[in-house]
């Protein structure tokens, strides 16, 4: 199977294939690894009707910039006439009205969106544990988690299911099941890609990005997502970069490590001896790499937990057995059909944090933990933009770990929240951050390496993530 | 601060969630556990500084105020567990 658009189009230009039989390939490679449970459903025949008019398209001599380029969505996005579920029993028959902007912004440029992709519902974990829709598997080890939450869509990138595939991260939903899995994950800067169709976890957090095979991949569909959507009014007015033709990176810079998490005492030796040798490579290319210090490391994943938990709690509660999804048989009156929809329908991690959401928000709690994480949100993202004046890039691992055992955390939920320590940073900063597939790890395992640079930077880092692929 | 039992019985109520006997021992553990690793926060000066809102700093960009009818009545109903032509159906909410 074809590892980029690159070699996709050198072969269709050759006429070696042509899109239809391109997504057949993809169709049948799905069908032969449903063990993996990466797709919760194929789009078959709309797949192969986008793909035989992306072949007119391209015969009539004007293909769009997607042209070749099989897709895979998230579960939480939504495609008209299709159905989407967040993974989650409640929204189970749930068919999207209408199509998120990236959807229709994909489609446009000739994409062919071939299926959904499980999650943990509604992007809730770490581990792709937690979907009502059962585990995926990790393409190399069968008792491995592929991470989460958008593990159906790095497994589907990294098995050839599809050639791309849409992700969300809130808190590193994106990067860590890449780093796990062994492909390029990457979150735009909160305000870059318009969140309109995106099935809403934690609003200040979320942002929709890319998981593919490689940087350019990447870039490229970020350019056709990113912008202004009179739908979505958090979006930035910077304008969107040509990305994709923007790769080449020339010159030496500064890069900054945070000696408080190569340093951290969960991180895995072996990942921390590759970061240094990668450290020292690049060094030797004539960068500087200097440690600095941040202090809140500690601290973010209190944070995170925190404030996505109670927007979590308010995103949540338009769930009511009412007016779509699941309604308990048990419903005899107003109140129950409240109570036990949302009992029955949310599985127990969603409720955890709805819980604590609402308790957070709740009268007496609100100043003395929710205030209190805005202001330490505050903080963290002063100190991150300040290093990221001096530095043009903060590089580090993306997990502390590799891929770990299902039911690894099954018994204490902080322990699989810190599972996230290293990515939840760029999310409570807002800013850009990309994990790619550039550590061997002794045990043959994927590993990430993150970059994150300042908001709307993305030309700069995609360049240098690219760069940094190549250096590797 | 200590989750206990009568709390969570308000908690779920406000949630509109329900947790019995095995279920509500363990939201009480793991509410309670979550809760002391949050309070970490409280190690942090904050004295000053200001609630974090917003994260785009440019003004959020608005669009006409113009209805547009996106979504027809049939639609809208389309999805729910229950309904007639016309309204959304629930169990009977006035004995």
């Amino acid at each position: 199977m074809y590892r980029s658009l690159a070699e996709t189009r050198q072969a269709l230009q050759s006429g070696k294939t042509n899109i239809v039989e391109l997504t057949r390939t993809y169709l049948q490679s799905i069908q032969e690894h449903s063990h993996l449970n990466a797709f919760l459903e194929v789009f078959t025949e709309d797949a192969l009707r986008q793909a035989a008019m992306a072949d007119q398209k391209r015969q009539a001599g004007n293909p769009g910039k997607l042209s070749g380029m099989v897709i895979g969505l998230k579960d939480n996005l939504c495609y008209k006439g299709h159905k989407v579920s967040a993974s989650s029993k409640i929204l189970e028959g749930f068919t999207s009205l209408y199509s998120a902007t990236v959807v229709e912004r994909l489609i446009a440029e000739d994409a062919v969106i071939i299926g959904r992709l499980n999650c943990d519902e509604f992007a809730m974990g770490s581990s792709n544990e937690n979907s009502a829709f059962g585990n995926v598997q990790h393409p190399l080890d069968k008792a491995l988690v592929p991470g989460g939450s958008s593990g159906g869509s790095a497994v589907a990138v990294a098995a050839g299911l599809c050639l791309a595939a849409l992700g969300t991260d809130t808190g590193g939903s994106i990067r860590q099941p890449a780093s796990f899995c062994g492909v390029v994950g990457l979150k735009p800067t909160y305000g870059r890609v318009s969140r309109w169709g995106c099935i809403a976890y934690a609003s200040s957090f979320d942002q929709i990005g890319p998981i593919t095979n490689n940087v350019d991949d990447s870039a490229l569909i970020l350019e056709v997502i990113a912008g202004q959507d009179e739908y979505d009014s958090t979006l930035s007015t910077v304008p969107v970069q040509e990305y994709s033709q923007n790769l080449a990176f020339k010159g030496k810079t500064k890069i900054a490590y945070l000696k408080d998490c190569l340093e951290s005492e969960g991180l895995d030796p072996a990942i921390r001896a590759s970061m240094e040798a990668l450290f020292d490579k690049l060094r030797a290319e004539g960068h500087i790499v200097e440690p600095v210090n941040f202090p809140y490391l500690d601290y973010v994943i209190p944070a995170y937990y925190v404030l996505t938990t109670a927007e979590a709690s308010s995103n949540l509660s338009r769930y009511d057995g009412i007016h779509f999804g699941y309604r308990s048989k048990r419903a005899i009156d107003l109140e129950t059909t409240y109570k036990y929809s949302r009992t029955e329908g949310f599985g127990k991690e969603v409720k955890r944090r709805i819980m604590l959401g609402t308790f957070v928000l709740s009268a007496g709690y609100y100043d003395a933990y929710y205030s209190k994480a805005q202001k330490v949100r505050r903080l963290i993202r002063e100190q991150t933009l300040a290093t990221l004046k001096e530095y043009s890039f903060i590089i580090g691992p993306t997990t502390p770990g590799t891929a770990f055992p299902f039911g690894a955390h099954a018994n204490d939920p902080v322990k699989m929240y810190l599972e996230d320590i290293y990515t939840v940073q760029a999310n409570l900063a807002g800013i850009p951050a990309i994990s790619l597939p550039a550590i061997k790890h002794p045990s043959g395992l994927p590993s990430g390496v993150q970059l994150m640079s300042a908001p709307f930077s993305e030309t700069e880092l995609l360049s240098f993530a690219r760069y940094l692929s190549a250096l590797n | 601060m200590t989750v206990d039992e009568h709390l969570i019985g308000q908690l779920a109520n406000l949630a509109k969630l329900e947790f019995e006997a095995e279920a509500k021992t363990e939201i009480i553990k793991d509410l309670n556990r979550i809760l002391s690793f949050v309070e970490k926060l409280n190690e942090i000066d904050t004295d000053g500084i200001e609630p974090l809102i917003y994260l785009v700093d440019d003004s959020p960009s608005g669009r006409d105020d113009i209805a547009h009818l996106q979504i027809s009545q049939d639609e809208g109903l389309q999805n729910a567990p229950k309904h007639d032509s016309d309204y959304f159906r629930v169990p009977k909410v006035i004995s």
